[in-house]
């Protein structure tokens, strides 16, 4: 019993790197890149899936904890403190005695010196958490159309913020950002003799998201979170702190979104407005919707082949119609997702011999 | 504050909140006679003006905004027919995503049609410069047409929805679709109806705004939220109540411009949504015991 | 030895006066119902108990201890259990499921624990899936475990709902109308299913427009009409009160 669960997240790291396998003996490692945002993105969605599919709270601002977590990853590791350190300002001399920042050299030979990614990367992630949890407390109240607008208006503030902050680069965005060395030898960063290893990374760090997930919705917690859905009223009735059970879930989620961001950000060495976008958060939705809601794997599936081909371009310029156009038809047609459509029931009905 | 600074402040918030009032009520009527908050809304007031902009190149202002008009108005019904028509009673969530994804088509097309650049239509009378002079300030033509057009359509809304036995069926239908299916009202049809007339009302103040404002393919989406944020200010469903407060919306934001730098104004609008929605989620205006009867 | 108090306690809902002054105690291993005709303010009464709907004044309080203001979980962590009268089943979920949820205020396994596996929470949730499956057992619908719940019969669902109840192993149960619905043969099945519920020490308080089920078998029965209470007695000294009596027979020439 106990050994089979694990059978199908182990499979499910064959694949992964199997995949990786594939394009080495295919000569088609470029697509590696696309592999690996691919994969944060998927923690992003699975994340949000628990939310939406489980506890049955939609969040139209998803995007934006995601762009909290890389931007406050972002300014931490490129602003530059050496001038405050050549003043002698006593709290970069505290951070600097204890080990907490690190020296670089920009491309034109200045001398850095930033926030240790790790201590970053643990500032946003409590940031967001923080902000989740404050905004979350009001937010979750609303129900319907009322916590629709509510998380839509919060990613557009989350949004405008970004793009009018001078220290978020505005527009243009942050870039230059520096790697993070997880432990020596592992680094995140768009290097091109990294790129298998952040493949790896990628993957172990979504594969762990996607288990402790599937473990929580098989646990007391997960039972308790579909009831809410199922009726809010009678899980209320049953002693389950319906209002602290959303919260924790959408403060949890939240913080996988951050973390998706902050990595993607090290990745990429950068974040631009774009990614707190409305449109961002409505494709993550969307792409919950398509994996049927309430299914951690048709949404993990869903996640990755859809953004590896939107990330490849193969939507042209009709990317955002595209997800329009998918998310209308499914909830037209397939309002449990296309995995839960009639057809793969009988099937499975028929395998199971019923 | 001089005092000329002060009327001109008053006008400008007055002629956003006209336009935000007219969204809201754009919300309202098809929050009413379905239980719908339609996320396209704002692409309505978008297509109106981007319509009438290609067809002032070879038709006169009037007809080319008729017809801008007319179209919409049908796009409305389209939407109406072809997405929510034939679902049996979906769920809350199904619809907001639905609505979404038809904004974001609507989105999507206006790009490929018109692209990214920012177009508008001309003045109605006059142009950029011209003004008029009221109490000690000066007021531009379009100004007093945006709140005169939109004056209108308040007063002809309420009027049809008073007087003719169609708005009365409409608002049978909104008060309980049940009795009204009963009493031999189609209310398929007039949720058609509403979504034609929400169009319609969207597109034409789409229009006359396009000179001062511009129109783009994405103006649609900030316009959405500013008038779903008024009409739960006024109470969801309630309309009357939404021209008060989008008046009120638009001037509170004119008047924050001294305060507030221009980049996060978007921001302040749905801060006060946000507050709202955790205050006083039945509106400014409307009941609490009322509220308590809605299915959110 | 009262377990459950209720002390003038009012509800209005906009100008309708739906709970007025109603004050009546429920001893500890009794079997009390509340009768009254449709729109009396029985289910109101069981709102304001479970803490589903906010009172406007009065007192609560049950083993001694203030549960009005309480929010429904924490009357219900007190050890209140209810049953809805249009049933409330969780969709999407088994029957078994839905019972196991009744079982969350008996284990512990947070957040963490769950995304985790701890090893205290496999034993915690054997001993749930046991546990319920007995009450599925007992309710005699042990076969319906694995299908889901809201595609059951009517009287499964109730059934289902009855155990979901149970399952976290209250001190009093609140039953809405637990035989609306049902043929006489199921309605006979539930009052010897409350009676035995009562023999294993749970305190029943029911509502019921089935007379022969509440006189059967309640012990004590609180008579309401227009929100007030007119009575209060024996089922025996009931069936002989003139004002209730009229009440019936009064809303039995309006249905004739
Ligand atoms: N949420 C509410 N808002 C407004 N009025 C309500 C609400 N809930 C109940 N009422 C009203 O309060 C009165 C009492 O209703 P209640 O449901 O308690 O009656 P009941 O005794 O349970 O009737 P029945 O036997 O039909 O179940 C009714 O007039 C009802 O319309
Ligand atoms: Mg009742």
């Amino acid at each position: 019993m106990k050994t089979q669960r694990f059978i199908p997240f182990f499979l499910l790291a064959l694949v992964l790197a199997g995949l990786q396998f594939l394009t080495q003996i295919t000569d088609t490692s470029y697509y590696l890149t696309q592999m690996t945002m691919t994969a944060y993105y998927s923690l992003v969605i699975i994340g949000l899936c628990l939310v939406m599919g489980y506890a049955g709270q939609i969040s139209l601002g998803h995007a934006g904890f995601f762009a909290i977590g890389g931007y406050t990853s972002a300014v931490l590791t490129t602003y530059n403190l050496i001038h405050l350190l050549e003043k002698g300002n006593s709290f970069v001399l505290f951070l600097a005695g204890k080990g907490l920042l690190v020296n670089g050299e920009n491309l034109y030979g200045e001398s850095l010196l930033y926030v240790t990614p790790w201590l970053a990367c643990i500032l946003a992630l409590v940031l967001t958490a923080l902000i989740a949890f404050l905004i979350g407390i009001p937010v979750l109240k609303l129900k319907g159309h009322y916590l629709a607008m509510a998380t839509m208006g919060f990613g557009i503030i989350i949004y405008r913020v970004v793009l009018a902050w001078e220290i978020m680069g505005e527009a243009d965005g942050i870039s230059d950002v520096p790697g993070f060395t997880l432990m020596p030898g592992i680094t995140v960063n768009g290097d091109f003799s990294n790129r298998i290893q952040n493949y790896y990374i990628a993957c172990t760090i979504l594969l762990v998201a996607f288990i402790l997930l599937q473990n929580l919705i098989h646990s007391r917690v997960g039972r308790a979170l579909r009831a809410i859905h199922g009726s809010e009223e009678a899980a209320d009735a049953m002693g389950v702190n319906t209002a602290r059970y959303k919260l924790y879930t959408f403060v949890l989620s939240a913080v996988f979104a951050a973390l998706a961001g902050i990595f993607l950000t090290h990745y990429n060495g950068g974040i631009g407005p774009s990614e707190a976008g409305i449109m961002k958060s409505v494709r993550y939705v969307a792409i919950v919707a398509i994996g049927g809601m309430a299914s951690m794997w048709g949404t993990l599936i869903m996640a990755s082949v859809l953004n590896f081909l939107s990330l490849r371009g193969l939507f042209g310029s009709y990317d955002d119609a595209v997800f329009g156009v998918i998310l209308i038809i499914i909830m037209l047609f397939a309002p449990d997702g296309i995995l839960r459509l009639h057809i793969w029931q009988r099937f499975k009905k028929f395998k199971t011999g019923k | 504050m001089t005092s000329e600074l002060f009327l001109q402040y008053l006008f400008a918030g007055i002629t956003y909140g006209s336009i935000y009032a007219i969204v809201a009520i754009g919300f309202n009527i098809i929050y009413n006679t379905t239980g719908i908050i339609n996320f396209a809304q704002g692409e309505f007031v978008m297509l109106g003006g981007m319509l009438s902009i290609s067809l002032h190149t070879f038709l006169p202002l009037p007809l080319a905004i008729a017809i801008a008009v007319i179209i919409t108005m049908i796009i409305g019904a389209l939407i109406e027919i072809i997405f929510i028509r034939w679902l049996e009673s979906p769920s809350v969530l199904r619809m907001i995503i639905i609505t979404i994804g038809i904004s974001i088509l609507i989105r999507e097309a206006a790009l490929h049609v018109w692209g990214e650049g920012v177009r508008s239509l001309p003045y109605f009378n006059g142009n950029e410069i011209s003004s008029i002079r009221i109490l000690s300030t000066n007021v531009s033509p379009q100004v007093l047409w945006v709140i005169g057009v939109c004056a209108v359509i308040v007063v002809l809304l309420s009027l049809f929805f008073k007087f003719t036995s169609l708005g009365q069926e409409m608002r049978a239908c909104s008060s309980n679709r049940l009795a009204a299916t009963l009493c031999g009202i189609n209310t398929k049809n007039m949720v058609t109806l509403s979504f034609m007339l929400s169009a319609a009302i969207g597109a034409l103040a789409g229009c006359v705004v396009s000179p001062i404002t511009y129109t783009q393919y994405d103006s649609g989406t900030g316009l959405a939220i500013k008038g779903f944020t008024v009409a739960v200010l006024g109470g969801l469903g309630n309309s009357m109540a939404a021209v008060s407060a989008g008046l009120l919306l638009g001037i509170i934001e004119a008047f924050s411009i001294d305060i507030v730098p221009l980049a996060f104004q978007d921001a302040i609008s749905i801060s006060i949504l946000l507050i709202i929605l955790f205050v006083r989620p039945h509106g400014l205006f409307g009941s609490k015991e009322a509220a308590g009867l809605k299915e959110f | 030895m009262t377990l459950l108090d209720v002390k003038n306690v009012n509800k209005r809902f906009g100008g309708l006066q739906a709970v007025s002054d109603v004050s009546f105690t429920v001893d500890r291993g009794m079997i009390k119902a509340v009768i009254g005709p449709n729109g009396a303010g029985k289910t109101t009464l069981f709102n304001l108990i479970s803490g589903n709907t906010p009172l406007n004044s009065g007192t609560i309080s049950f083993n001694n201890k203030k549960i009005h203001g309480f929010k429904p979980y924490q009357v219900a962590q007190c050890g209140i259990s209810r049953t809805f009268q249009n049933i409330k089943l969780f969709h999407d979920m088994t029957a078994l499921e839905n019972v196991m949820v009744g079982r969350h205020t008996k284990s512990r396994a947070g957040f963490m624990a769950g995304m985790f596996h701890l090893p205290f929470t496999w034993g915690e949730e054997k001993e749930i899936r046991h546990k319920c499956l007995e009450l599925l057992e007992l309710l005699e619908i042990r076969e319906l475990a694995d299908v889901e719940a809201t595609s059951l019969s009517f009287g499964q669902q109730r059934a289902v709902e009855f155990a979901r109840a149970l399952a976290s192993e209250p001190d009093l149960l609140l039953l809405d109308e637990p035989a609306a619905g049902l043929n006489i043969y199921e309605t006979a099945e539930i009052a010897r299913l409350i009676s035995k519920i009562r023999s294993q020490g749970i305190t029943v308080l029911l509502v019921e427009h089935d007379m022969s089920l509440v006189m059967d078998i309640s012990d004590e029965i609180v008579v309401l009409s227009f929100g007030r209470k007119i009575a209060e007695d024996t089922p025996r000294e009931i069936q002989q009160n003139k004002e209730v009596i009229q009440i019936y027979l009064g809303d039995d020439d309006v249905e004739n």
